[in-house]
């Protein structure tokens, strides 16, 4: 851990290219290179999240699904992006309540997450999580958080023990452009950037805090400036399109595993479906909607890419209909799965029973 | 204090000399008590990080970690900013990572900022990850009045933690249990708030503010041993033996309860619940049962005090064997005042005359 005072005198008076030049370097060459079978495999994983997504909307309209479910249709590239760029052996991931497409990013098997949508004893939280709270010890995944922003600071306590254990691990701590207006995102990110944290901010702007539009919930749209009066560099980047998405994210880990403190990116993106299941989406434009559909989807992006690289159009469809052969299992899973024992109400409250 | 007296203090502490009186007893203040607990986890467990505002280069505004950072490196002891929910937050993760953290809140008043984490995340994630991940940590907090600190400097908000599964809670009233139980919470597996009764750091204070305080050196429970040791959680001291009436009480009433029972000459069997989550639901039961009479004292305001829970819990259990109705001397509803501030404290008189009613039923 840093000295703060001897650290604060000799940042104070540098100039504030430091908090460009991540941006720069991104800006100089955004795209990562891909060989095809990696580019397919960021398809594959992609279009996985787009059908099981697609699936738990079904369940959901069904009544399979109770309470709450925030779909991560239109954002796939953020989390496969990043994700694919970490170490799993050694980092950590914590993000908020629309979390299925960060689980799957992971591999986890869709049918535990599917039956912890369906609050069944199979899921990963034995059906105690639900949607939005959902774990993996194996992955260094953890969670899965239903309080906007609550997630952020937690975070920060994974970098410190990275920090603390020496384990070169980082932390992506993941929030939206609603959680950004929270107040202790901004004590976590004083705490990071004082004592260097290994950690990478991540703000998925998807363009709406629940039905309010950025414009019109936040003075400064340009989240990725946020950090800069804790002198954490920001990027800001097109998250519509997996491959800009680990470029930038190459970057960003490079600067923090090297001891360099945090870093506060910004991933623009768009979520095609309502904030929740329950949400019709009626603050924006059919049109807006269909638009960046049509535009700016970043799994056709990958599939056009495909195709260009000589991929056939059969080989595609062929992954979709084993993809959707797959989801189907986990939703036949999760439905045919049994429900907790009524005993399971009482368990997992303390370590020490009394 | 300044800088060198800390080295004195903690140049004492390696010499293994404090507090060691004529006697050869080694006598502690709770706050050197506190600091000794501190000091042995710090040794014991690398996993265990002392954090929060002022506790470092400072030693702590009550001087409870002093001499912790040079001893043990500012990895171990560091200062944070003036941000309670993100210390908190911060802690969960360092928790559910493996470490176990010991922030302190400076002051209960603080803490609020920080219940969005210490409720919705500390005390939950064990529940929601179904085990997966749990959130030891042991948020240390300095509580209660009797200094003249106002409305935000005095409460009592424990009352709040109780109702909140998934958190422990406990409040030593002594040197000795001040050690024992602050170990055995920093040992424990689940998110523990520690409330430390300011009024009671350097005295036993008996709730008689006109008269002198009395140090800890004359009390038999400042007798602290070297070393480690536990006071484990849910079980409450037996602080006198009697017949007449049970009184349940926590932190600084244990003391005011028993100089008020002393001074009337009233047989009472008072207990010190130590721990209110998990609380010796046993113990209380079997005093009540053989006394017949119960009196609850706290320092909190009373509405839905943690009194309430007691006096609900103790007409469930012991309703046949009552012999009067359980009474509740409390804080009153009211913000906590500065000017009147032992008006508000449940002090000597309005013990005094719960006791009466009780006795005389």
């Amino acid at each position: 851990m840093t000295d703060g005072p001897t650290e604060t005198e000799a940042r104070s008076g540098s100039e504030d290219m430091p908090l460009r030049s991540l941006q720069n370097a991104h800006d100089e060459s955004p795209r990562y290179y891909a060989s095809d079978d990696e580019l397919l495999e960021f398809y594959r994983q992609m279009l996985l999240i787009r059908r099981f997504e697609e699936k738990a909307g079904q369940l959901y309209g069904l009544g399979l699904i109770g309470g709450f479910c925030h779909l991560y249709i239109g954002q796939e590239a953020v989390a496969i992006g990043l994700q694919s760029a970490l170490d799993n052996d050694k980092d950590s991931v914590i993000t908020g309540y629309r979390d299925h497409g960060h689980m799957l990013a992971y591999g986890i098997d869709p049918n535990v997450i599917m039956a912890e949508l369906t609050g069944r004893q199979a899921g990963i939280s034995k059906g105690k999580g639900g949607s939005m709270h959902m774990f993996s010890t194996e992955h260094k995944f953890y969670g899965g958080h239903g309080i906007v922003g609550a997630q952020v600071a937690l975070g920060g306590g994974l970098a410190l023990a990275h920090q603390y254990r020496e384990d070169g691990g980082i932390c992506l701590a993941y929030f939206g452009d609603g959680a950004a207006n929270q107040g202790q995102v901004y004590e976590t990110f004083n705490m990071a950037s004082l004592w260097k944290l290994p950690i990478v901010f991540v703000v998925e702007n998807n363009q709406y805090a629940m039905g309010t539009s950025t414009a019109r919930s936040s003075a400064e749209t340009e989240f990725y400036k946020r950090g800069t009066a804790f002198r954490i560099p920001g990027m800001d980047v097109n998250g519509m399109d997996v491959l800009e998405v680990r470029n930038a994210a190459e970057i960003a880990l490079a600067h923090v595993r090297g001891g360099n403190g945090p870093v506060l990116m910004e991933l623009n993106t768009y979520r095609y479906r309502g904030h929740s299941m329950s949400d019709p989406a009626k603050y924006r434009t059919r049109d807006e909607v269909q638009g960046q559909r049509e535009h700016n989807d970043p799994i056709e992006k990958a599939k056009k890419e495909l195709i260009e690289r000589g991929r056939s159009e059969d080989d595609l469809r062929a992954i979709d209909k084993e993809i959707r052969a797959r989801v189907a299992e986990a939703a036949d899973f999760a439905e045919s799965s049994p429900e907790p024992e009524p005993s399971e109400l009482h368990t997992d409250v303390l370590v020490g029973t009394y | 204090m300044t800088v060198e007296t800390q080295k004195t203090a903690a140049s004492e502490k390696a010499a293994g000399k404090k507090g060691v009186g004529a006697d050869g007893e080694r006598r502690l203040n709770m706050i050197d008590a506190i600091n000794d607990a501190l000091d042995i986890m710090l040794d014991r467990d690398p996993n265990v990080v002392v954090m929060g505002e002022d506790v470092g280069y400072f030693g702590g505004v009550f001087r409870c970690t002093a001499g912790l950072q040079e001893k043990h490196g500012k990895t171990r002891v560091f200062d944070t900013p003036i941000s309670e929910c993100g210390i908190i937050g911060v802690a969960v993760g360092m928790g559910a990572y493996g470490l176990r953290p010991v922030p302190e809140i400076q002051f209960a008043d603080y803490i609020y900022p920080g219940l969005d984490q210490l409720i919705s995340e500390a005390a939950r994630l064990r529940y929601r990850s179904a085990a997966e991940y749990i959130a030891p940590m042991t948020v240390r907090s300095p509580f209660g009045g009797g200094i003249f600190g106002g409305q935000t400097h005095s409460q009592s908000p424990e009352a709040i933690f109780s109702h909140v599964s998934g958190l422990k809670t406990v409040i030593p009233s002594n040197p000795y249990d001040a050690k024992g139980l602050l170990i055995a919470s920093i040992e424990d597996n689940d998110p523990v708030i520690f409330f430390e009764p300011k009024r009671i750091y350097n005295g036993p204070f008996n709730g008689y503010y006109d008269k002198p305080v009395e140090p800890w050196k004359k009390h038999a429970q400042s007798i602290v041993p070297e070393g480690h040791y536990r006071v484990e959680l849910g079980k409450a001291r037996k602080v006198t033996e009697g017949d007449e009436l049970t009184v349940l009480a926590y932190g600084t009433m244990v003391h005011v309860a028993e100089a008020v029972c002393a001074a009337k000459g009233v047989n009472a069997e008072i207990l010190d619940l130590r721990t209110i989550v998990p609380l010796d639901i046993e113990a209380i039961e079997a005093s009540v049962k053989k006394t017949g009479r119960c009196l609850i004292v706290h320092e909190a305001t009373r509405t839905s005090g943690f009194g309430a829970e007691l006096s609900a819990l103790v007409t469930e259990r012991c309703f046949y064997h009552l012999e009067a109705a359980v009474e509740r001397v409390t804080g009153f509803d009211t913000p906590y005042p500065h000017s009147l501030e032992w008006a508000y404290f449940p002090g000597p008189v309005r013990i005094g005359e719960a006791i009466d009613k009780i006795l005389s039923e």
